[in-house]
This record gives C-alpha cells, structure tokens and sequence, in this order.
C-alpha cells in the first residue's frame, strides 16, 4: 500500500509518514501528538477514538488513513476557538459529566455530531445515537443531560 | 457506629487486597525538601505515625515488624504562597485529586486555585499501600485535613510572634491571618518569606467539625475539569518521550504456557527493531506501534500449554478445590466466624432453607488498558504507569529487575480508570524490560484483548446459605460458606442469634484480584437473595421482613429512605413488572437499592427500568461526586448483575473483545434516583464501591417478583429469563 504523506486535521495541513492500512488514530497520536483522541478496543466498539470527517463521527481506531485523503479531521483538540470552548465541552465541565474523563473526547465528539445533525434531540434520541460510545464510570446520564445542555445553548446563541 | 458495624471491620481488610509495605524507605531529609521545593513551610510526619494512620489493622499481619523513622513530607506552603500536597493515592476518576483539595483548602483556609495535588508519585510523595478499599476518604482526607490544620497552626503562630500579640485573637481566612480587633492581616506567601520551618504532624489537631465546613460539603466541580473535555490531559497511554520507542509483547498460547522454542529472525530484520528474550518472556520495541506489532507477528513461538478446567465445570472446581487454613493460597487464607450455635438454631425453627448462589468472573474493563512507559538512567528506573498502587509496583519492579527500590521511581498520571483491576504491574515490568534492552525509553499500551485476557479478574465464587427461622419471620440460624470469592461483606448484618459465617479460600481456575465491591457483591447478592426467599416462605413483605430482623438504626435509615423514594409496596400497572429491594452495609457506607424491572412476557428480556438508591456514608465531603460515583455504581453495576461473564476454555479467555463481552450501554441506563443522607455526626467514608452492593439482589429479587423464577447466579440473565 501507498504511503500516506499529508493530511488535514483541525485545519492544518500536516507532513506524515504512514503505511496506508495504519489507522488514524495511530497517526493522530503518535505521529502528531494528539493523544485526546483516545484507544479502547481497536475494532471500533468503544467510541473513545471518535473524531469528525467532514463533519460525520468516525471510530478513528478502524478508519484506515489512506480513506481520509483530503478530507477535513476535527479531533477534540481542534473543538474550541482559542479559550472559547465548545458550547458541548462547557456543558460537560457544567454537568460533571466525566469521572475518570477517558471517554469524554470520544462522547463530546459524538455528542458535537448528533447536534450538528440535530439541533434538538430527545433523551433518547441521544442515547440511540450515543449507543456505541461506552463510559465504564457510569456518567451516561449527565452525558445526556450536558448534550441537552449544549443544545439549549445553542438555541439560545441562535444557532 | 454499632457493635454489628465494629464487626464488620475486624474482617476487613479484603483478602484480595494483601499488599505489604516496603520493609526499608529511605528518602530524602528534610533540608533536601527544602532545596527541591523552596523555602517555606513544611508538615511532615515520621513513617510510623504514616502506617498507622494509613494502614489500621494492617499491622497485625506483620507483627513485630518496627519501622524505621522517616520523613515525609505532607504539605509545603512556598514564598509565592503555592500550595503543594503530597499525596500517595492515585486518581482514576474517583475525582480525589478534587476532594483532597477541599480537605486542604477547608483546613488551610486556601482557595482551591492556590493548591496543587502532587498523587502516586514514589519519588516524592509518602508510602501509601494503594487507592482502593473506599480508603482515601476516611484516611487520607483526614490525614490530609490534619496536615493542613498543623500548617494554619503554625501561621496563626508566626503571625501571633511577629505581631507580639495572643494568637487566640487571630483568625485563618482566604490565604491570611487576620486580626479582627485591629483589621491587620497578613498573607501566607509573606509570613513564610525566608522561612525554612517543619511542622510535625501532632497526633490531635484542631479540625473543622463538619457541621462548620464551607469548602467541604460542597459540589465543587472536577479541579481540572478543562484539560479533560479539551483532550489536553496525558493519560499514561499518551505520554511521549524524547527518543521513545513503543513496545509489542508477544503472548503464550495460553495461560501458564512456556516458551519452548522461537524464531525471531524475521522480526529482527526490521529496521530499528529491538526483539527481547528472557526466559518466558519475548517482546519487541520499535518506533511505532504499527511497527512493532508487525514485527511481534512475525516472531514465530512455540508453547507447551497445559490442560486447565474451563468455566462449564466452573463452580464444581471451586467447591472441590478449597485450600486447608495451613497453605497459603493466593487470596489469602480462609476465615471462620462462629455465635450461638447453629444446631439450636435450627431446631428452634419452623422454617428452613437452604440454597446456593454463584457469580461468574467479570472483568473490569477500565477503558484505558494498562499503558507503561518506561527509562532507565544508568541502574536507575523510572516508570509512568497507570496503577493504584504505584508504590507495590516499584515493589514489583525491583523484584523483577532485582535493584533496590531505591533505584525505581513510578509515577502515576491520572488515569483512564481502574475498578480494582490495576493493583499490578504488568505492563511496567514488560516495558521496562524493554527499555533496558532498546537502551532507549519504551511505552507499552496494552490492547484491548491483552487487558481482557493477561490482567486479573474478580473472583468467581459459590456460596452456600442454610438457614433457620420461625413462623413470625424471626431468623435463628444463619450458615454461609462462600468459596473463593471473598470475604468482604461476608458477614450478616440481621440481628440472628446462632450464626456460622467461612470464606474458603480455593484455588482458581483463572488469575484473580480485586475489583470495586470486592467480593461484597456476590456476598450481598447471596444474602439479599436469601432474606426474599424466606419471605416468601412466611408470605411477609419482603421489605417488612427485613426491618424485622434488623435493628441496625443506620441501615433501617437507607432501607425506609429507598423504600419511601420508590413508593414501595404500590401495586403493579404491567404485565412483567416487578419490583425488588437490596441493601446493605460494608467500607463504613450503608446503601439500600429498589429495583423496578420489565421482563417482556414474550422473549424473557429483561429491562432494568427504574432505581432508586438511597446511601449515606458520613458526612458528605463532596455531594456532587457523591451523586456520580452511585450513579456511576448502579450503572457499572448493571452488567456484573445482568450479562457480564468471562467465558474461558483449557487456558484461554474465549469473549476477550469488547465485541464480545457485553458491557452496560446508553439504552441500559434505567431511570435513576438517589437519597444522600448526610450525616455531619459520622467521619465521612469512602462511597466509590458500596453503594453498588445492593443492587443485583435487587435485580434478581425484581425479576421474580415479575415472573416467580428464582435466579440464584449472576449474571442473571444473559439472555433472558427462560420460561416466564
């Protein structure tokens, strides 16, 4: 397999040296440093590598990174604008909705989908969506609760 | 507390946590802290003083051993004014690195923003055995208030000299001291300016009665919340070091297999590829971890595996293999409680009953799988590992490598969780071995099938109940043999006259340690299984039949708290509906669990629908984080009860995948509700474990109400509950 040389994340365009077949989440974090995007399980079960390509949520972990090409990567690194965070991480801080935080940047990234796709979603609306990220602390319902949360926010900005 | 809670905690600790401290640490002096921290003020306390405070009742299993003086340092108060905590105790989510603060901050009289945690750092923060047993609460916390509340001492001091006045006029307040009278005041980071003093740790202080906190008792939220929704934290998986190499081991065949030949020739061809071999021990090191597990791949091993028992024969093995009190079995030896007599109780009963439980292994599956990162400096070590127990990891380390501690350091960044499940050092000891070959540092983060299948489980376990009890309901006899899963929360805390309570160690099939709850869960389970059964035999409500034979005021407090939250005793509005109550007591909490369940009369599957929880541990040192660890508890909780279940055969886990070992999701989260009772006239205990106990018997109690079929195993219902 052709070996990867580039690759946009979080509006940057980055010099890489992958094998094709590497996942991107290997070259996120080793060869970018950018370890938020984390490892659970390795066959995309877990959702603890989440990341945004071109806006939909994809399990990094079983995502090949020569099917990225040109498209744009958003990982929880590139989520906030300079100090501003993003509307869904100040609800997580505002709903305590992390123990050991493992997860989070995976849920955030999900959850960061899901209202971009829906601006309003029910509580279960959420949990379906949210169905294959898996929290083992059990902060499943603050989760759904700061999703909420970010979705009045929004509304009230207008968005 | 009551003479029934006092019994609880002489068998305490847990067996599965046996962890012994270091013989000899010999660290630096106190002018040596000076020079690392600046100066200031410091709190230290000599190692003694550390164990007992730390560790009561561990002493007894080292008798004689006397411990050698030590300094150690608790807390530095810096010419800037910074606060610097050293703690041993490791944060995995549990979120002490936030509460311990409120301990300091409340004593000190400090904001939160002026404290830093230092945590599990074996370089420079006191001995601590490990994080678990819901211990940092009632110890550290306190150990930590006390620090604190000698450091305000000595300012109030310093103040009371420079000003040449009675120190009883000055008061502690937002980082000064402070005279009413006069509205002088003087900040911390002033009154320590050129300052080299030490404080020992006096065995009374003056601590804040809970009653008077204003930092403690509140919901501040997680101190480093920002780092954590930014990606910005470094979990020990994510660390990188100048040169670092990342590692790739390559894994028996099955367990307890050896190496008996390999061909490593194809792997050492590959450029920068360091392959390790070492008696049983084959890995490789390289620049990436795709990279290495290529080169791991195509390392060629043979293994001779032995035959081993698999988990259909699972229970029988258990009960056949029990260890006499002599040997020494790995979970410790076996333990016997005997009052009254079992035989005049029995023949004082009308009734009697008698039934046995089982719970499978259960992994713990912390989302972060054990990650190392280690490098040598000369005959030096130092490991970045995701542990909770940093220091029995260096213990490990040094016994690996066979150097003194004095050569090892472990550090433990805040990490992706543990449950029990990261007691050991397995990935420290693989990377460091690693590193030393390479020359270079080496991380090593474990997968996700290695985590499911090379670290431990909890225990599996049968437990037998023979009881006894009148035509009123009153219980006389009470026998319980639990094998090999445990003794915590073994003993029953119904008032029952005649009472034969033995753990029996057994050898097992499969490597086993600790985990949240500990063998309280399977022990709860049994029991609270049990009290329903012999309900039914009086035809008493369930939860009327426990008050009658329990006359412990705490837990009769959460059990009507639940039972009131949940409208207990309300009739049924469904077809499949049930409804069921658990409780109990261990770790200083009380929890009582009921349980709303949907078991669909068509397929047999069941839906955890609503839970209610009513705890109270102490006062309340932190109500929010108290609110997510029993939520977190009962949600963690639901795949222990329900389908959680390590399938293994002939030495191999056969569900080691995430794929295939089912865990708690979005769609199995049922309502949730919640009763803290705050109880500011009782030290304040540790809530990361018990307020899960109460609800799988709940659950199993639940679905029989539903249905009248009796689950007596857990999981109780991977697939189900056949014939509704």
């Amino acid at each position: 397999m052709a070996g990867i040389k580039q690759i946009n994340v979080n509006g940057k365009n980055y010099e890489i040296d992958a094998d094709g077949q590497a996942s991107l989440l290997s070259v996120l974090r080793e060869q970018l440093d950018l370890t938020g995007s984390k490892y659970g399980c390795g066959e995309g079960q877990c959702g603890a590598c989440t990341v945004l390509i071109s806006g939909n949520p994809r399990k990094s972990c079983i995502t090949p990174v020569s099917a990225v090409g040109q498209k744009q990567v958003t990982t929880i690194e590139g989520l906030a604008k300079g100090d501003q965070l993003h509307p869904l991480q100040q609800a997580f801080l505002d709903e305590g909705a992390m123990q050991c935080a493992y997860c989070t940047s995976g849920m955030i990234m999900t959850g960061v989908a899901l209202l971009n796709a829906n601006q309003n979603p029910s509580a279960s609306e959420i949990s379906q969506f949210m169905e294959g990220n898996l929290c083992r602390c059990g902060t499943q319902p603050r989760i759904v609760a700061a999703i909420q949360k970010a979705a009045k926010a929004g509304k009230a900005a207008g968005q | 507390m009551t003479a029934t809670q006092n019994f609880h905690e002489e068998l305490e600790p847990e067996r599965y946590e046996l962890a012994a401290p270091p013989p000899y640490r010999f660290e630096a002096d106190r002018r040596e802290f000076f020079k690392i921290l600046g100066a200031g003020i410091l709190v230290v306390s000599a190692l003694s003083t550390v164990h007992a405070a730390q560790e009561s009742g561990a002493a007894k299993r080292k008798p004689g051993g006397e411990l050698p003086q030590e300094i150690s340092a608790w807390l530095h108060i810096g010419e800037n004014g910074k606060i610097t905590v050293y703690t041993g105790k490791a944060e995995l989510g549990q979120n002490i690195r936030t509460s311990l603060s409120q301990a300091v901050a409340e004593e000190l009289r400090v904001s939160i923003s002026s404290i830093a945690m230092v945590m599990g750092d074996t370089g420079l923060t006191p001995f601590d055995m490990g994080t678990f047993g819901s211990r940092t609460t009632p110890i550290m916390n306190l150990q930590l208030r006390k620090a604190s509340a000698a450091a305000r001492e000595l300012l109030i001091g310093l103040a009371a000299t420079q000003w040449s006045i009675d120190r009883k006029r000055l008061l502690a307040a937002q980082g000064k001291i402070s005279d009413p009278d006069t509205s002088r005041s003087v900040d911390y980071a002033t009154l320590v300016k050129g300052q080299q003093l030490t404080q020992t740790l006096p065995a009374e202080d003056p601590l804040i009665a809970a009653a008077a906190w204003t930092v403690q008792g509140q919901s501040l939220p997680k101190v480093d919340g920002r780092d954590f929704v930014t990606g910005k934290h470094r979990y020990p998986s994510d660390l990188k070091l100048p040169e670092m190499l990342h590692g790739k081991v390559v894994r028996p065949a099955s367990f307890g297999a050896t190496l008996t030949s390999f061909d490593a020739h194809e792997a050492e061809q590959m450029p920068g590829v360091t392959v390790v071999h070492d008696g049983n021990f084959i890995g490789v090191a390289a620049a990436s971890t795709e990279l290495a597990s290529r080169a791991a791949a195509a390392i060629h091993a043979e293994w001779k595996s032995k035959p081993q028992s698999s988990n259909k024969e699972l229970f029988e093995y258990l009960k056949k293999n029990s260890i006499e009190k002599k040997e020494r079995a790995v979970g410790g030896e076996s333990s016997r409680i005997e009052s009254g007599s079992m035989e005049n109780g029995l023949k004082s009963a009308t009734h009697r009953l008698q039934q046995s439980y089982t719970v499978e292994y259960i992994a713990h599956c912390p989302l972060e799988p054990r990650s190392a990162t280690a490098q040598w400096s000369g005959e030096n070590v130092t490991v970045w590992t995701g542990t909770q127990r940093p220091f029995g990891v260096r213990g490990e380390l040094a016994e690996a490598f066979r150097i003194p501690e004095e050569r090892v350091r472990v550090l433990m960044p805040d990490t992706g969780s543990a449950y029990g499940g990261k007691h050991t050092g397995e990935a420290a000891i693989e990377a460091a071995r690693l590193a030393r070959a390479a020359k270079r540092p080496v991380k090593l983060n474990w997968t996700r099938e290695e985590e499911l299948t090379w670290a431990y489980f909890r225990p599996a376990g049968v437990i037998e109940v023979t009881s006894g009890m009148r035509a009123d309901g009153t219980i006389t006899a009470w026998e319980f043999h639990n094998y090999n899963s445990g003794s915590a929360g073994i003993r029953t805390f119904y008032d029952i006259p005649n009472q034969l309570i033995e753990f029996h160690a057994t050898r097992s099939p499969l490597r086993q340690g600790s985990y949240r709850g500990l063998a309280a869960t399977a022990n709860h389970f049994a029991r609270e299984s049990h009290m329903d059964e012999l309900a039914l035999l009086v035809k008493m409500d369930p939860l009327e039949f426990r008050l009658k034979n329990l006359k412990d005021e705490r837990l009769r407090a959460v059990f009507e708290a639940a039972a009131k939250k949940f409208g207990w005793g309300r009739a049924k509005t469904y077809a499949g509906q049930g409804f069921g109550i658990g409780g109990g007591f261990e770790k200083g909490g009380n929890v009582a669990t009921a349980v709303e369940v949907a078991v669909d009369p068509a397929t047999g599957a069941v839906k955890v629908v609503r839970v209610v929880t009513a705890f109270e541990c102490g006062a309340i040192v932190n109500p929010d984080h108290l609110l997510n660890q029993i939520q977190g508890s009962n949600i963690m909780g639901l795949g222990g009860a329900l389908f959680e279940a390590i399938e293994f055969e002939n030495g191999r886990i056969l569900n080691g995948r995430f794929s295939k070992y089912r865990l708690p999701r979005f769609s199995d989260v049922p309502q949730l509700e919640t009763v803290m009772l705050d109880r500011k006239d009782i030290p304040s205990a540790g809530a990361g474990e018990t307020p899960m106990l109460g609800l799988a018997p709940a659950i199993g109690n639940a679905i029989f109400d539903a249905t009248g079929v009796r689950l007596r195993s857990l999981p109780l219902a991977p697939n189900g509950v056949k014939k509704v």
